[in-house]
């Protein structure tokens, strides 16, 4: 594990205080995201992933690391981009912690933060997915894949060759991209959320960013679990 | 019943064989699908680096749009069914977000009240038509074929939906009424890897070599899915797993709409089945050349 880079107890850098920003406030957009404070610490979602054994930081050590005040560490690691929000950590918690949602939210705060030593490639795929919608309302796989190869390493294209050639003769591969109908009405959507999305304040935290460890988690609030 | 079909990016081409397969069953059910008119992408795909509004506000104009045409959506792949049905679930729980959605939609005079249901289609078949109408309807028996049931992650999860999370049956009791032999296949809602596919392709090629293998282990004649992601995975990399793990996989992947269409007397080419990569094994092959009259 990281070497602590907490200044002293209790207390956090600048930049562990922004990054908790970050993410608290997505961690806001979930609903019931605050039951991140009532991790038990059991491994329970460990267990329950498919691809822990990949992972460098399990997803019960996210949440830990996260008390503890150390979100560089989380932001650097390669579990939130191996992470193919399955589930089933989420259905099994017995906490009721929505750890794939956070996983999410731990994503969104590493790319707008730039941390990408392990996940380059998954920035360059996000991007292209959102250009395909935003160019033709729909996603047409051809195109992303081909541009994708083309920014990774093109080299890799040539071992799709088989798929793509069964493809073909099954007719499932489809070849131009086309735009919908009200392409124009959905960029004027997507161009207005963007604007909301700029002028949103999340609402007030409940957790303190000052603080790390139990400190941080302000006053529990264990309201009842209703069955999800 | 009259639903709002919402087919996704995946099931127009690539997948054809899912979207022909649907409409197939579905009209020969007696139940009519109404395509969305120009639906977009449900925003599976850019959750992931967008911000709130616009991710929400992307999949808030199929609901809108269906709701228009007063009708519950239908959309077979699970990805879009779990995007769209958490866009309904984060819309009702924060009433912010509902508003702010609302006022983007306005853009293109459009506005969303929250009142699409989505459904899967298995959900409709079993709960709402019912395996006893279906039954009624079938042509031919399944006789023994060996199926492993393949339900994956998103349609059972994260909330509690029409199956159990950890163990949903609805497909087994569906097939073994068609004459089917459910194999016994714990690894029925392990993940596929999905996206992992194009990002961490050893992880994926892993996971689907383990669901293959459980497959085999138990002597299915073919695994059904109910998701895209997963049929590509399955389907589409068996020849690469193969090659990589020395093994000898050759087990058919059929859309769980397909085999159903086959016990409703449809013929291999209206349920798209001439799409698939890996030949039928010879039982299933003698049992959709029963004719019936
Ligand atoms: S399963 Fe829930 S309570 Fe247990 S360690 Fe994981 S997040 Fe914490
Ligand atoms: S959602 Fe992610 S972390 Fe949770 S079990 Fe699945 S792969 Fe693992």
């Amino acid at each position: 594990m990281a070497h602590l880079s907490i200044q002293s107890a209790g207390y956090m850098s600048k930049n562990e205080a922004e990054l908790r920003r970050i993410f608290l406030e997505q961690v806001n957009f979930i609903p019931a995201g605050e039951r991140i404070k009532r991790c038990i610490q059991c491994g329970t979602c460990t267990g329950s992933c498919p691809v822990s054994y990949a992972m460098d930081i399990s997803p019960r050590q996210l949440i830990a690391l996260f008390r503890a005040g150390e979100m560089e560490t989380i932001m650097k690691s390669r579990t939130i981009w191996i992470c193919a929000s399955c589930y089933a950590c989420t259905t099994r918690c017995p906490s009721g912690i929505k750890i794939t949602d956070i996983i999410y939210a731990l994503k969104r705060t590493a790319m707008e933060k730039n941390y990408l030593s392990q996940a380059k490639h998954v920035q360059i795929l996000a991007n292209l997915f959102v250009s395909n919608l935003m160019k033709y309302g729909r996603l047409h796989e051809g195109t992303l894949i081909r541009n994708y190869y083309l920014k990774v390493g093109f080299w890799k294209l040539f071992k799709l060759i088989p798929l793509a050639k069964k493809l073909y003769q099954t007719k499932r591969l489809s070849l131009f991209p086309k735009r919908i109908n009200a392409y124009h009405s959905l960029s004027k959507i997507i161009k207005k959320a963007q604007e909301i999305d700029l002028r949103i304040t999340a609402p007030p935290l409940e957790y303190s960013t000052d603080y790390v460890g139990y400190r941080a988690l302000g006053e529990m609030k264990l309201e009842q679990r209703k069955g999800e | 019943m009259k639903y709002a079909y919402y087919p996704g990016c995946s099931l127009e081409k690539t997948q054809r064989g899912y979207d022909e397969s649907v409409r197939e069953i579905f009209k020969t059910l007696e139940q009519e699908l109404i395509e969305i008119e120009d639906w977009n992408c449900c925003g599976a795909t850019i959750y992931m680096s967008v911000k709130e509004t616009v991710s929400l506000a992307v999949s808030a104009r199929n609901l809108a749009l269906a709701e228009k045409m007063g009708l519950d959506i239908i959309a077979p792949c699970s990805s879009c069914f779990t995007i769209l049905a958490k866009t309904n679930r984060i819309l009702s729980q924060i009433p912010e977000m509902h508003k702010n959605v609302n006022e983007a939609l306005a853009e293109s005079g459009l506005s969303y009240s929250g009142k699409t249901r989505v459904r899967h289609p298995l959900d409709i078949l079993v709960n709402d038509i019912g395996i006893e109408s279906i039954i009624h309807k079938a042509k031919r028996s399944l006789n023994g074929l060996k199926v492993a049931p393949y339900y994956g992650c998103q349609i059972v999860r994260p909330e509690k939906g029409f199956d159990d999370r950890e163990n949903p049956i609805l497909m087994d009791k569906l097939f073994s009424k068609c004459g089917a032999d459910i194999v016994y296949y714990p690894m029925k809602v392990r993940c596929c890897g999905g996206m992992l596919m194009t990002t961490f392709e050893e992880t994926a090629l892993k996971l689907n070599k383990e669901l293959l293998e459980c497959a085999e282990k138990h002597q299915a004649d073919v695994i059904v899915t109910t998701c895209p992601l997963c049929h590509m995975n399955l389907e589409g990399y068996q020849d690469k797993i193969n090659e990589i793990y020395n093994t000898n996989f050759k087990i058919p992947i059929l859309y769980f709409t397909q085999l159903l269409g086959i016990v409703l007397g449809l013929s291999e080419s209206k349920l798209g089945l001439d799409s698939a990569f890996i030949p039928v094994t010879p039982k299933l092959k003698s049992i959709m050349e029963v004719q019936y009259v």
